[in-house]
Order: structure tokens, then C-alpha cells, then sequence
């Protein structure tokens, strides 16, 4: 009976006609594919992109080049030189990270004492040279200026789980 | 005025230039389909995986093929350095003029026919035969192993599901009694759509024409999984778009032949007021449309068959079965007094 069954089944082709029924009533649900360079999808808040130097309220920066954050970098992206500045605190004289070494693993944000270097909303920074991907100091900071709002948006949405 | 550039010129040259302008008036709205089958294609396969497809050239992406076409011209032909010259630049013009040469005998309206021959079904059936050398000559001259593995597959797959079709086609001509495919379809207009009778013939027909036409489920000979692009790994730029014309346009003429064999040709589905007034042609592009649309859908749906499969299908379950249908078919027509063309 069973023998009889399974042809049946097979010469009455039922499992492929669900499938294609299947794949039918797929054909009218809604796309699922956003019209990416016009229309973007929702972040996390705690999405990790482009990095960025932060300043105080006053645009003193906030970096005070304690180096936690290279030293606690495991891709080595990070590199720092102090020096005390004219005013005798101390400051980062070099503030270099490699993006195409860096792994985005947040450690440095995580590090950070005092919430200066942090990880960015911002993916879209792609360059047309290998050169551009060195950022200095005054790069980050010009991407601090420029995500400012957002990222103290996104550090004040964390700051519960803290 | 027509009259008048006929008396100008030797009957001969009127009759060539004739044939010339009807086999252009063929051949390209066949392209212009072609282009737009593979644009319809990445639609609708698109559409089921929930995507959008071609959306950005032109509206609605309707530019797509302008512009896949124009990129192919313009490319590069690379001629690989161990390959067979000759026979690499002819296997792709074979299988494109194989591919538009089965159109001189299909019907699009009554009369609407290039070459209104007698044994139009034998025909096709030699063409869609002769199509198998243009992807065994690719794979031999290539001179590279997925190329020739390709070949071979795509060779034992096209043999092995005609002879399918061959029974499948029988059955069909025992029932018109003519070879002819416009009596094919006045047949089915002075009877039912053959798809009525013929049913279990249908579905061999569409899923031996998926394997005749190397399209999924039975895309083997260009698996890119295993075969990279199996007979089309070295072509490129017009090479592998004569290729690429030509699987598309033998899927239309594949569509084509189970519109006439078996959903009567140009005829509209009731022949009532609304439905005749509509032309022939017009039916009959619709019902390749709809064809098409399930070559899509199943293209969609389906994995790929593995090899073993895909033969054990072809000669234990097909062979069989249209063999069965082929002898019940000429005992119907036996006892019930059915067969056309008695005495």
C-alpha cells in the first residue's frame, strides 16, 4: 500500500505543486529590498562604524592621551604619542588610527575613560585610496564635530545599562 | 505601391527580398522578447525571493537589457590560448542560428507561417536535436575541464529527454493525424486543446522541455556550483552572448511548440464574441507568455536535480510512461472510432 501511495504521490507531482504554490503566494509579499542609496534601514544605537574623537561642551577635546584604548586594542589600529601642552595638561601631540586594520570591536570606546573615542552611526565613509583610511587626530575630531548630536544621543540611550 | 516594387524586379529577387523582410519581422521581435524574457526573468525570480530586481536603469528597470546588451558588445572576445579556434567561435553562432531557424515553421495566426511544411513537427524535433552540437563543440574546444564536463552532461541530458519527447509528440500527431503544426492546432479547434486529453503528456512535455532547454531544475551542464559555468566557463563578451540568446530563445520556442501541441496555438480559449475578436497572434503570445512565466516559476522553486536523478527521471520514469500513454492513446483513437485521416 505504502509502494502505491508514494507513486501516486509522485506521478500526481503533489509535493512539487506545493512548493510552487508556495513559492506563488511568495511572489506577493512585500519586498523585503530597500532602495539602499535613497532609502536606509533602521541602526542600533549601539552600532559600531566610523569612529570619532569627542569634545567637551566648552571644545576642549576630550582625549587626554591615557592610551587605554591602544593598548587595549587587539588589532594594534591605534596609535597615540602624549605630550603636555602649553597649559601643562596633557594631551595626545599624535592620535592615529589605521581603518583598515581596525576590526570594530568597540574595546576602545569601552576603554575609553573619559567617552572620547567612540564608534560612530556612520558606515558610509568608504574611500577611493588606502591613504584616506589613515585618520590623525584632526580627522577624528572633524567626525566628532560632525556626529556630535547623535553620538551623545546614543551614549545617553546607554548610559541605563551602565 | 507593393504591386508596383514587385513589377520593377525578376520574381526571383521580389520572392527573396519577400521571405528576407518576413524572416526579419520574425527575427527581431524573437530578440526583443529574448532581451525582455531575461529582464521578465530577474522580475519574477526576484519578486519570489522577496527582492525587487532591476530597478534602476530606466523606469522600472525596463533599460536593463539595452544595457546588459551593450555591456556584452562592447567587452572584450577572449580567445583562450589551448582552445580550438574555429569550432570555439562557431559552437555559440550554431547554437543562436540553430536556435532561430525552428521559428520558419511555427504558426502565429491561421497562415501566419514561414514555411508551411509538412513535417514541421519532424522539423523542430531535428533542430532541437541538432542544438546538442553547439554545446559539445564549445566543451571540446574550449579545451578546459568544466567546459567539457559540461558538454558531456548537457549531451547525455538532451538525448535522453528527447526521446521523451519524441513519444510525447507521437501521441500528439496520432490524435491530428498531420505533421503539419497549423493542423496541429485546426485540429484542436475542431476538437478540445489537447491539454484536455493529453494531461499526463502536458507535464512530461513542460518538464522535458526544462531539461531540453538546460534550464533549472536540470541546469546541470551549467551547474555553477560544481561546473563554475559548465560548456560557458572561457566565453565571453558576443561569444557568450549568442550563447545566452540562444538558451533563451530556444525556451521561447519551447514554449511556442506546448502552446500549439497542447493549448491550441493561436486560438482564443472559448470562441465566443469577447475572446475571438482578439487577434490569433495576440492568443497565441500569451499562452508563450504564460509558458515562459512557469519556466521562471519552476526555475524559482526547484534545486537542482543531481545527475543520477536527472537520468533515472528521463529513462525509468518518462520513457516508460509516455510509452504507456503513446499505446492507450492509439487504442482510444482504435476503439472509439477516433483516428483522423481513415481510409
Amino acid at each position: 500500500m505504502s509502494f502505491l501511495d508514494r507513486t501516486a504521490r509522485a506521478f500526481l507531482l503533489t509535493e512539487l505543486f506545493q512548493g510552487l504554490a508556495l513559492t506563488f503566494r511568495y511572489m506577493f509579499k512585500p519586498k523585503v529590498t530597500i532602495n539602499y542609496p535613497y532609502e536606509k534601514g533602521p541602526l542600533s544605537t549601539r552600532f559600531r562604524g566610523e569612529h570619532a574623537l569627542r569634545r567637551y561642551a566648552n571644545g576642549e577635546e576630550r582625549c587626554i592621551a591615557c592610551k587605554l584604548c591602544e593598548a587595549i586594542c587587539p588589532a594594534q589600529a591605534i596609535t597615540i604619542e602624549a605630550e603636555p601642552r602649553g597649559d601643562g595638561s596633557r594631551r595626545a601631540r599624535r592620535y592615529d588610527l589605521d581603518m583598515t586594520k581596525c576590526i570594530f570591536c568597540g574595546l576602545c570606546q569601552e576603554a575609553c575613560p573619559v567617552d572620547a573615542i567612540v564608534e560612530g552611526p556612520n558606515f558610509e565613509y568608504a574611500t577611493e585610496t588606502r591613504a584616506e583610511l589613515m585618520y590623525n587626530k584632526s580627522k577624528l575630531l572633524a567626525n566628532g564635530d560632525r556626529w556630535e548630536a547623535e553620538l551623545a544621543l546614543r551614549i545617553a540611550e546607554d548610559a541605563p545599562y551602565r | 505601391m507593393v504591386d508596383m516594387l514587385a513589377g520593377l524586379m525578376p520574381p526571383e529577387i521580389w520572392r527573396l527580398i519577400v521571405i528576407v523582410v518576413q524572416i526579419v519581422a520574425i527575427v527581431l521581435p524573437l530578440l526583443v522578447a529574448v532581451a525582455y524574457l531575461t529582464y521578465a526573468e530577474r522580475k519574477v525570480i526576484g519578486a519570489i525571493q522577496l527582492r525587487k530586481g532591476p530597478n534602476v536603469v530606466g523606469p522600472f528597470g525596463l533599460l536593463q537589457p539595452l544595457a546588459d546588451g551593450v555591456k556584452l558588445f562592447l567587452k572584450e572576445t577572449i580567445l583562450p590560448s589551448g582552445a580550438s579556434k574555429a569550432v570555439f567561435i562557431i559552437a555559440p553562432m550554431l547554437t543562436f542560428f540553430l536556435a532561430l531557424i525552428a521559428w520558419a515553421v511555427i504558426p502565429f495566426d491561421e497562415g501566419w507561417v514561414l514555411a508551411d511544411i509538412n513535417v514541421g513537427v519532424l522539423y523542430l524535433f531535428a533542430i532541437s536535436s541538432l542544438g546538442v552540437y553547439g554545446i559539445i563543440m564549445s566543451g571540446w574546444a574550449s579545451n578546459s575541464k568544466y567546459a567539457f564536463l559540461g558538454g558531456l552532461r548537457s549531451a547525455a541530458q538532451m538525448v535522453s529527454y528527447e526521446v521523451s519527447i519524441g513519444f510525447v509528440l507521437i501521441s500528439v500527431l496520432l490524435s491530428v493525424g498531420s505533421l503539419n503544426l497549423s493542423d496541429v492546432v485546426l485540429k484542436q479547434k475542431e476538437t478540445v486543446w489537447f491539454i484536455i486529453p493529453h494531461l499526463p503528456m502536458f507535464f512530461i512535455f513542460l518538464i522535458s522541455a526544462l531539461a531540453e532547454t538546460n534550464r533549472a531544475p536540470f541546469d546541470l551542464p551549467e551547474a555553477e556550483s560544481e561546473l563554475v559555468a559548465g560548456y560557458n566557463v572561457e566565453y565571453s563578451a558576443m561569444t557568450f552572448a549568442l550563447f545566452f540568446l540562444g538558451e533563451y530563445a530556444n525556451m521561447i520556442l519551447m514554449s511556442g511548440m506546448t502552446a500549439i501541441l497542447f493549448l491550441g496555438g493561436w486560438l482564443p480559449p472559448i470562441d465566443v464574441a469577447p475572446f475571438n475578436w482578439v487577434p490569433g497572434i495576440i492568443w497565441f503570445a500569451l499562452k508563450i507568455c504564460a509558458v515562459l512565466f512557469v519556466f521562471l516559476w519552476v526555475r524559482a522553486t526547484f534545486p537542482r536535480y543531481r545527475y543520477d536523478q536527472l537520468m533515472r527521471l528521463g529513462w525509468k520514469v518518462f520513457l516508460p510512461f509516455s510509452l504507456f500513454w503513446l499505446v492507450l492513446t492509439a487504442g482510444v483513437l482504435v476503439a472509439f472510432g477516433w483516428l483522423p485521416n481513415q481510409g
